[in-house]
């Protein structure tokens, strides 16, 4: 029964946005001996629940919604032959390339796999990571948790509702929430500017008069069975509550939205390295792990903004883990690359040395910077920049090298904010 | 209603006297204030099983500690419960430390507690190389354990249940009074119950209950500890219960894994007023982390997955109160049990419990059932066992919980005991769903169908802990219809 009772070419964990288009591209690459794994009934992932539009401004020039978004990448696939298996739970993934996963139609199956695309995604920070103290009642939800409950299954969380975090998900809810005929009383951030996409801000939040509180946190939750209120601070520089300036609001409901997380526990059960900046795996220019044959790519590798970027980080791969099975990609020598001044989590963490093709930097500035430069240096030789009216930690900055410049790379890479204002 | 022994109470305590009492052919109903078995104390403790060092010779806590501990491995084994024995250290870092551990390892030894013995710096850093480094010496006690105590108290209910015991939850005893034929009356929240003998197993209520029964008074404390929970990592910083050097006030902060592979911090201790106040206070969380640091100074809120607190019921006199209450007949009490309460429960069941089948002239039963052991849970199972499980029943396919690799079948399963779960909060504790590091945030969505179906309820009446701990206020059409209540 351990024996593996299956063997694939290319396996992919995960049928949301990033694990779809991984396939599609590793199909198109000619791997006709694939299969994708998806735990929930439907391909698609988090998209099923985003409702909302905004998807696909970049990838298809227009303004899809989440569903819609997934369903492209779902017809394709179907169109391309792609077997995607559902309703299966991958329960463990080793360094030799086994996967281990459980269904009911299927049962245990051991599977196989010349290479390993991970496109599990993320989860969402709990109250309990933020040691906020109070009660432990109903009416605490993740704001994605509450936004299934609205979005897909139909029912109302609650009816008075504070959000803690301006994260997208939860800017997204104050507006779900609203339109619902909730009354969304405030949007608490315990940072000074939020950690949302602006056009969240103003669309979510500005357009239908929700206060935003920066530099403000939930101090106290109040209520034995279902929530009846939270005490809101502000805080000081070191992020501490001042006393004195606690606002109390009467509310049956709190949404948070404090940050997702990488899922990485399988990866990990590989040996994968992880980044302690990204939480996601540490990986090359070709979006390989620290095990040879496993590929990172979307959330799981580090979280995005936009589901445009997870499609095309996807795609990369998707090609190269489709080159790995074929036995075309040589694992060398690598050149690192580092964050500097005012930059956080830079992914790839490593380029293969003597590669000519271009490399996305992705990152997420540290702080918030106006009218800066970012600068990406080879050793003390400047090698690109770009000019932005703003750089925050809220969206993600990408930063592409040309593939003259990446082939001629020879000491480490350094990507640092010069400071505009 | 009638019942021959009414037990109010259905904590550890209270379920381990039902399940000794159970034995015997006799009619007992088990009544609780809360909406699950285990909703007090039991629910919210550090989870050792004390090796019995701690409470002073000639003391109830120090006989019945001690009996308690050797009980543990077969009942746990019985009853299919988590429990492991990785040992303890209570370290010190002073030479008046050193006077209190010296003390405290001469009373272990005049307790009879196996093993005893004292540690010194470098032999304490070769046991558990994260440990202060400043350290001096420490009791070393190998036979500490780790239990679950909801798990325990769950798997008590569900023996005594299957020998024919009543439990009804969400009943508020309001008072206790005995009539001029001798039989005892119960104001609860459904109703009135009669019964010929009524025992009190009432955790922080004890008092409370005991005063409603005599003239002799009873006072309880309400001793609030707060925690923290860590994730799972591996390996784990310490593989022994770390305590400190104890005060008036308890057994100090510990760092201790628990019996499923997590780092607990705590317990603060703070006398409150209201019974019944779980809140956690940020001055209670910073003050278990700052302690928490004196044991393993890497200590930090980084890998928190949850929070919470347990009120210990502290008897103004500090010495469990157990047997019949004075001056009454058919009345029995367990009042002030708090630590080492949970290592006690299996021998305060036996003392009580053949006491009162002595007093009452109870029978052994003929046709007693021995416990049903809990299968295995999917995450502790091979490979082997999982294609075997699944093929028997294919809802062992369908993980509901990803965090902690729980499945359907597990969790219908543990709505279906004779005891079953009816809450979010009462499937988490006995599956394990949703106490991982989401902390539900993917799984409380279908274990809240799963419930709904199971109980056939409407999803909107699906609770986290009962009363009106609802998950849901409506549907969405409900929402639209009563149109916005924006003010």
């Amino acid at each position: 029964m351990t024996d593996p009772i299956m063997t694939v070419d290319v396996l992919v964990v995960g049928a949301g946005p990033a694990g779809l288009a991984a396939a599609i591209a590793a199909k198109e690459d000619g791997i006709d001996n694939l299969m994708v794994i998806e735990r929930e009934h439907n391909p698609g992932g988090i998209l099923r629940q985003c409702i909302h539009n905004g998807f696909g401004l970049h990838r298809f020039k227009e303004e899809l919604t989440g569903p819609e978004y997934a369903q492209r990448d779902i017809d394709k696939a179907r169109k391309l032959g792609i077997y995607i298996q559902c309703d299966t739970t991958v329960l463990s993934v080793e360094a030799d390339h086994t996967v281990t996963c459980v269904s009911s139609e299927h049962g245990l199956q051991i599977i196989k796999a010349k290479a390993i695309i991970l496109a599990m995604g993320c989860r969402e920070r709990p109250r309990g990571a933020l040691a906020t103290p109070g009660t432990r009642c109903a009416g605490i939800y993740s704001a994605g948790t509450a936004q299934k409950f609205v979005n897909l299954e139909g029912y109302m969380p609650g009816k008075r509702v504070v959000i803690l975090g301006s994260g997208d998900i939860g800017l997204i809810m104050a507006r779900r929430m609203t339109l619902q005929g909730a009354k969304v009383l405030a949007c608490v951030e315990l940072m000074p500017y939020s950690s949302g996409l602006n056009r969240n801000i103003v669309q979510c939040l500005n357009d239908y008069d929700i206060p935003l509180y920066l530099s403000h946190t939930v101090i106290d939750i109040q209520g034995k069975e279902r929530l009846s209120g939270v005490t809101v601070a502000k805080v000081d520089e070191n992020r501490q509550p001042i006393p004195g300036t606690e606002i109390h609001f009467d509310c049956d409901t709190l949404l948070l939205s404090v940050g997702l997380i990488p899922e990485n526990e399988l990866s990990q059960g590989a040996g994968v390295k992880l980044s302690p900046l990204t939480s996601g795996a540490e990986v090359d220019d070709v979006l390989q792990t620290s095990v040879p044959g496993i590929f990172a790519c979307g959330n799981v590798l580090h979280v995005h903004d936009l589901v445009d970027h997870v499609s095309n980080e996807s795609f990369k791969a998707g090609r190269a883990a489709a080159a790995y099975a074929r036995g075309q990609i040589e694992t060398g020598e690598t050149i690192a690359v580092k964050d500097s001044n005012g930059v956080r989590g830079t992914v790839p963490q490593r380029i293969r040395k003597g590669v000519n093709e271009s490399v996305d930097l992705m990152f997420r500035p540290d702080r918030v910077f106006r009218k800066a430069t970012c600068i990406v240096k080879c050793g003390n030789e400047e090698i690109a920049r770009k000019k932005a009216p703003i750089f925050t930690p809220g969206e993600m900055a990408v930063v592409t090298l040309k593939p003259e410049i990446v082939a001629k790379l020879n000491d480490t890479v350094t990507v640092e904010i010069e400071r505009g204002e | 209603m009638y019942s021959e022994i009414l037990l109010i109470g259905a904590g550890v305590t209270g379920c381990a006297l039902a399940r000794v009492l159970s034995r015997y052919d006799v009619q007992l109903t088990v009544i609780d204030r809360g909406a699950d078995v285990a909703e007090g104390a039991s629910k919210a403790n550090s989870g050792i099983v004390h090796a019995g060092f701690d409470a002073h010779p000639g003391t109830m806590k120090a006989k019945l500690n001690v009996e308690g501990a050797t009980m543990y491995p077969e009942l746990c084994q019985e009853l299919g419960v988590p429990y492991g024995q990785p040992g303890a250290l209570v370290i010190g870092f002073t030479e008046d430390d050193r006077k209190t551990i010296e003390n405290l390892v001469q009373q272990g030894i005049d307790n009879g507690v196996p093993g005893v013995r004292l540690v010194e710096r470098d032999e304490i850093l070769a046991m558990e190389p994260n440990t202060n480094p400043e350290v001096l010496c420490a009791l070393y006690a190998p036979t500490s354990g780790l239990t679950s105590p909801y798990e325990l108290t769950f798997a008590l209910a569900d023996h005594a249940a299957l020998n024919g015991v009543t439990f009804r939850m969400n009943e508020e005893v309001t008072n206790v009074w005995q009539g001029e034929d001798g039989l005892w009356h119960v104001q609860a929240t459904s109703g009135e119950y009669t019964c010929k003998v009524v025992i009190n197993c009432a955790g922080v209520g004890s008092a409370t209950i005991h005063n409603m029964m005599s003239d002799d008074k009873r006072e309880i404390i309400n001793r609030r500890g707060q925690y923290y929970l860590m994730d799972r990592v591996s390996p784990l910083p310490f593989t022994m219960t770390m305590f400190q050097c104890p005060t008036k006030m308890g057994k100090g902060v510990l760092v201790s894994p628990t019996v499923h592979g997590n780092i607990l911090l705590g317990p603060s201790a703070e006398d409150i007023p209201d019974a019944l106040d779980v809140s956690t206070t940020a001055e209670g969380l910073q003050f278990v982390l700052e302690k928490s640091k004196l044991t393993w100074p890497a200590a930090s809120p980084r890998g928190t997955i949850t929070n919470f607190s347990g009120i210990r019921a502290h008897e103004a006199k500090g010495d469990f109160i157990i047997g019949a209450v004075s001056g009454r007949t058919n009345a029995y009490e367990t009042v002030g049990i708090e630590s080492p309460g949970l290592s006690s429960a299996p021998a305060i069941a036996e003392m009580l419990g053949k006491q009162i089948a002595e007093e009452q002239g109870l029978a052994k039963k003929a046709d007693y059932k021995p416990a049903k052991p809990l299968p295995k849970p999917f995450h502790a199972m091979s490979n082997e066992e999982r294609a075997a499980a699944v093929a028997a029943d294919p809802l062992y396919g369908k993980l509901v919980c990803r965090c902690e690799v729980v499945t359907e079948a597990e969790i219908r399963a543990a709505i279906r005991r004779p005891v079953g779960a009816t809450t979010i909060d009462g499937v988490k504790r006995r599956t394990r769903a949703g106490m991982g590091r989401c902390q539900g945030g993917f799984c409380s969505p279908r274990v809240a169908e799963i419930i709904a179906e199971e109980l056939g309820i409407p999803m909107t009446e699906v609770t986290k802990c009962g009363g009106a701990s609802r998950l849901l206020t409506g549907t969405i059409q409900d929402a639209m219809k009563e149109g916005c209540c924006h003010d």
